[in-house]
């Protein structure tokens, strides 16, 4: 009885070798608007799965945004996102279904979502690629701007959709 | 036997637990990154003068510049909205940290040209960013050459320029405090009076502060240290930015009309105490000329 209970404790350090780290990143995000289409990429995104329970979480660093105008890149930082204040956009919440088969399956990642210093009740749903010791994870998902207190002056409401695309991609390694 | 029992019992309270944050916290453990500052100011001018910022790579930036009369002219001159004095502006970002302009003031029909290069950039173990800056002014009214020749003495053409050497050092303080300072040194070719020395020494200092993200307001003064004259005065600016997309609006009142370094950080003639200050604005608008190719590929 004894050795069952010390088994059972040690059972988390074994849930260990199930965690996932990434190795490769890239964040997107694109707005559409009348006069003026806007992308970013970041590739200095981390995130870690765990196959174990299904838990994930990813974070990323909004001052790596790279734009292709360098003022927009600027007015990004200061005006919108307010990088100084808010240095980080996370997500943390697990996979439905959370027992990921080899190959490619539809999953939904339901968490929370912060960003701009607001976190919102999230459910994203992506793609995960699973091969033995490497996984996959894209998705494609639109925010609201507004959801998540992002203001957008009036004179230059023409330029910035209220709504923006954001590409997620990560390729994992076993930790 | 029992004292393993409980270690293990407490080693495995210890352990890490699963939960979705402390996957989180184990991304949370990347060394400080040591990028340097952005956003020191919003324009590559305070208010008269040159701020540390520079445009980055095929940025063409086209910058109006406007000084009114004296708010001391009263209300048959509209307050001085009467008279404007322009400076057109063109400049262009050569690399993220060279710029070159030129650009042509009303008052004495002054032509101008600069060179501005950032060479240290504000980071975690950088206190400042700095940058060099070096233009020419050429003054093409007939001003000098009436005088000289009234001398008797004959006019030549490099009368009519002046040379502006000044190192530019900024810190940011905080998000919304930065400071500049800025030695300078004015070389004259001609002065049209004895109190006015050929080589004009002075220290430009001022700063910002942000209001709102798009808001900040400024102020500039511009001390010179061997120049005696009765005539001449200090610079003083205070004013507001306003920024709005690819525009930033600059108002302000100064005592200096002249919008070049030559002209008002050594020909200043008003009395900001006494009002004879001069309400103005900069609008500056940018175009992305040649892009560089920025973002990453997927």
């Amino acid at each position: 009885m004894k050795l069952f209970i010390s088994i059972l404790l040690l059972i988390p350090a074994i849930g260990f070798a199930q965690k996932f780290k990434s190795d490769s990143s890239y964040v997107r995000f694109f707005s559409e608007a009348p006069l003026e289409n806007i992308e970013a990429v970041n590739i200095k995104g981390a995130s870690i799965i765990d196959l174990s329970n299904g838990n994930f979480a990813f974070s990323v660093p909004v001052n790596q945004f790279r734009f292709d105008k360098s003022l927009m890149e600027e007015h990004f930082n200061e005006n919108y996102l307010e990088t100084e204040k808010f240095p980080k956009t996370t997500f943390t919440g697990s996979f439905k279904p959370a027992d990921l088969v080899n190959g490619e399956q539809t999953v939904s990642a339901i968490g929370e979502f912060n960003l701009h210093g607001q976190t919102k009740p999230v459910n994203i749903e992506g793609t995960v690629i699973k091969d033995n010791g490497q996984v996959t994870i894209k998705a494609v998902f639109d925010i609201k701007l507004v959801d998540y207190k992002i203001k957008i002056p009036k004179a230059v409401f023409y330029n910035i959709a209220e709504e923006v695309e954001v590409t997620v991609y990560f390729e994992y390694k076993e930790l | 036997m029992r004292r393993i029992y409980i270690f293990i019992l407490i080693a495995g309270l210890l352990s890490p637990a699963y939960g979705q944050d402390d996957l989180l916290d184990m991304l949370g453990d990347e060394p400080p990154s040591n990028e340097p500052v952005t956003s020191t100011f919003k324009s590559t001018r305070l208010i008269n003068g040159h701020t540390i910022e520079t445009r980055t790579q095929g940025v063409l930036e086209f910058i109006i510049g406007h000084r009114f009369g004296r708010l001391n002219e009263g209300g048959e001159n509209l307050w001085g909205l009467d008279f404007a004095q322009i400076r057109l502006g063109l400049e262009y970002g050569v690399t993220d940290n060279l710029n070159i302009g030129i650009g042509r003031s009303g008052v004495d029909k002054t032509f101008d040209l600069f060179a501005k290069y950032k060479f240290l950039r504000q980071s975690n173990t950088v206190p400042v960013s700095a940058a060099l800056f070096l233009s020419g002014a050429r003054r093409a009214d007939s001003f000098f050459e009436n005088q000289v020749e009234g001398l008797g003495i004959p006019f030549e053409g490099k009368f009519r320029n002046a040379y502006t050497y000044q190192v530019l050092i900024a810190r940011k303080i905080s998000s919304a405090l930065s400071l500049q300072v800025s030695p300078t040194i004015i070389h004259r070719n001609y002065v049209a009076t004895s109190e006015e020395p050929n080589d004009l020494i002075a220290l430009g200092m001022g700063g910002r502060y942000k209001i709102t993200n798009r808001v900040t307001i400024n102020a500039e003064y511009f001390p010179t240290f061997n120049q005696d004259s009765d005539n001449y005065k200090n610079a003083i600016a205070i004013g507001v930015d306003l920024e709005t997309g690819g525009h930033v609006f600059q108002l302000h009142l100064t005592n200096a009309q002249r919008l070049q370094e030559r002209g008002f950080i050594g020909e200043t003639t008003g009395n900001f105490f006494d009002g004879d200050i001069h309400f103005g604005f900069n609008i500056s608008r940018v175009f992305n000329v040649a892009v560089k190719e920025n973002i990453p590929k997927g």
